[in-house]
């Protein structure tokens, strides 16, 4: 899977999960940058992105992502 | 109708306002903030305007046991009290080997504390969730024949905690343990608990939301009471005209056990008090004889309260079954194989509700047990004794029709009413019929048993039961009053009566009986809902004066002196 249809699928992703239709995600695109993502929206986005791409992320990567970028680059790697 | 709502779809939901208030609390030991945006939207969905007070993680002890709190501040009418079962476990660590053989016994006792606590404070039905399996790995399955292992302590506790809802009748247990085994091993997620204590994932905090939110609507009379039942291809394979007696599937023919199990679950909701009508296309005797004749049939005649076989649409006949029954469509379940028949149901009553059965026989059963459609708040022994009165009903309304004068078909009657007040024999049933009485309800405030009881023990009220019974049979209890110190006299706080009653002189018959166990003014209110209209004009018929009127309610007085007015029931000693 590319970057470019996992971005798309994700920008989906977080439309939904924020309500908010204008969203375009990058790999710049962090936590600060969208209104409502706190700890538990958080969660709920990582488990809708689970399902998406039926993958699973570490406990650790789910902590520690620093921004979209990085949340592409595994699931890029892991993605069936 | 049958959809799953999804986690996000409550938490929409839960910034609705519209409905009938009510108001929430949510206790945890583990993050309860989405818990308590899924309740608040599954109660929206039920037509609430729903506030909820989330005390936030593991504020339990804080909120119970602080006499100033915002749990009490709140007064909720119902909590959710929601123990995790990570810290339950964390708990059972801290117990000395000696001593977790009680552990179960200890924790039951803590919760007991709890609730008493809250009770001091607040009137209001607790829900209550049970634990889930989580075996801890400890003892293996040696776990569940060893008394000093985790497993084995929590099946003890749930079992405790099941014990002390049925001695506790504002206390609910919420079957967690059964939603979260339906969800399977994926619903407690560890990485959610570890990164924000969640104790499961938002599919199984949906689930929870709609279960419990179902209860409450329960608990406030939005009930199903009747199953009206195709019968070819639905109560048993074939079809009667066609195959024959012989031919029809039941039993060990062909598919039959599978229609046998279906009548066999059926006959225990009767039982629980569950009306069942039939409604088939087919001549009358067909329709009749597997009833009266065959041998693997579960349900007998005397089973079905309303049978209707003839040619017309279903929507008619279901029409006249809810004139019969009088109960409302809403309360009604439709079971039918045909897609048609079931489209044309839905299309003319919406209220009523429609399962989609599956097409094969085998999987109907259990498509039917999910959806969960007969919860109930109460239950007494009189309950099975309904499709007797139901029944009873019919032939009285036969009677009806040999008489020209209607008085002299109700002296023809003999009936007879006991007057009481509450008595804890009655209190269970008084909460019954609250929750089931929606047309003859006057203000619709639903009372538990616990209400019940509280106010049989309160000098400031005036309780009184009625039962009624003529030569047909026994109504058991029908109409309940509760009246209420006001100012020099008395105001009638609540007023329900059974819609079988109808028609037969007892609402006169109730204030004739009222107007003499007070001393000073009577006045009383009709406050209007959707299902009320037709006491909209009672108290005027019955002599009451308007006082006052606003959103809709309207206030009366009884003028005074009073002269009673006649009726044909005789009173009846309570035994």
């Amino acid at each position: 899977m590319t970057r470019d249809v996992v971005t798309a699928k994700l920008t989906e992703i977080f439309r939904d999960i924020f309500e908010e239709d204008d969203i375009v995600v990058t790999d710049e695109t962090t936590a600060q940058d969208i209104e409502g993502w706190d700890s538990l929206t958080h969660l709920s986005m990582i488990s809708e992105v689970e399902s998406e791409f039926k993958m699973r992320f570490k406990m650790k990567e789910i902590t520690a992502m620093k921004n979209v970028g990085e949340m592409i680059t595994i699931i890029c790697e892991r993605a069936k | 109708m049958f959809t799953q709502v999804t986690y996000r779809q409550l938490e929409r939901a839960s910034r609705l306002h519209e409905g009938q208030p009510l108001s929430i609390a949510v206790l945890g030991t583990a993050a309860t903030q989405r818990i308590a945006a899924a309740l608040t939207g599954a109660l929206n969905l039920r037509g609430f305007d729903t506030s909820c007070y989330d005390a936030g993680y593991n504020q339990v002890d804080a909120q119970i046991l602080d006499p100033s709190s915002e749990l009490y501040a709140a007064a909720p009418d119902h909590i959710l009290l929601f123990f995790c079962i990570e810290k339950l476990l964390e708990d059972f660590r801290m117990e000395p080997l000696s001593a977790r053989t009680a552990f179960a016994d200890k924790t039951a006792q803590k919760i007991q504390t709890y609730l008493h606590l809250i009770r001091n404070h607040l009137n209001c039905t607790v829900f209550l969730c049970d634990f889930p399996t989580v075996n801890d790995g400890v003892f293996g399955d040696y776990a569940y024949s060893q008394p000093a292992s985790f497993p084995y302590q929590v099946r003890r506790l749930n079992f405790l905690l099941s014990e002390m809802a049925a001695a506790d009748k504002a206390l609910r247990i919420v079957p967690l343990s059964e939603i979260l085994a339906q969800e399977g091993a994926a619903a407690r997620d560890e990485r959610l608990y570890h990164a924000a204590r969640m104790a499961f994932t938002d599919s199984a905090t949906a689930l929870l939301a709609q279960r419990i939110a179902n209860e409450i609507a329960i608990l406030r009379g939005s009930l199903r009471k009747a199953v009206i039942l195709d019968l070819d291809n639905t109560l048993w394979g074939g079809v009667i005209a066609d195959d024959g007696l012989e031919g029809i599937e039941l039993g060990e023919l062909s598919d039959g056990r599978a229609f046998t199990a279906l009548q066999s679950w059926l006959l225990e909701l009767r039982r629980r008090g569950i009306i069942l009508a039939v409604c088939s296309k087919n001549d009358d005797a067909n329709a009749r004889l597997p009833f009266e004749k065959h041998p693997d049939m579960v349900l007998r005649m005397e089973d079905i309260s309303v049978f209707t076989a003839n040619w017309n649409d279903k929507a008619s006949n279901i029409a006249a079954i809810q004139q019969t029954l009088n109960i409302g469509f809403d309360a009604m379940v439709f079971l039918d194989d045909n897609p048609f028949e079931r489209e044309q149901v839905k299309a003319v009553h919406p209220t009523v509700t429609v399962p989609d059965l599956p097409e094969d026989p085998a999987e109907r059963l259990s498509y039917l047990l999910s959806l969960n459609l007969f919860g109930t708040s109460s239950y007494s022994e009189e309950d099975g004794q309904r499709t007797a009165q139901y029944i009873a009903e019919a032939a009285r309304v036969e009677a009806s029709k040999t008489f020209t004068d209607y008085n002299a078909y109700l002296e023809s009657l003999d009936m007879q009413a006991e007057c009481m007040p509450f008595t804890p024999y009655w209190y269970e049933r008084i909460a019954e019929l609250s929750q089931r009485s929606n047309q003859f309800n006057l203000r619709t405030l639903r009372m538990t048993a616990a209400d019940v009881e509280r106010y049989a023990q309160d000098e400031n009220y005036i309780t009184r039961a009625f039962t009624l019974s003529d030569k047909f049979g026994n109504h058991g209890l029908i109409s309940v009053v509760l009246l209420k110190r006001q100012d020099d006299g008395w105001f009638i706080e609540n007023w329900f009566m059974s819609c079988r009653v109808l028609k037969r002189g007892m609402e006169q018959f109730i204030i004739n009986h009222i107007s003499d166990c007070v001393d000073g003014p009577l006045t009383a209110e009709y406050i209007p809902t959707k299902k009320n209209a037709l006491v909209a004009e009672l108290y005027p018929t019955l002599g009451f004066e308007e006082i006052s009127r606003a959103d809709g309610a309207v206030q009366y007085r009884l003028p005074m002196p009073y002269t009673p007015i006649p009726t044909l029931i005789h009173v009846k000693e309570p035994q």
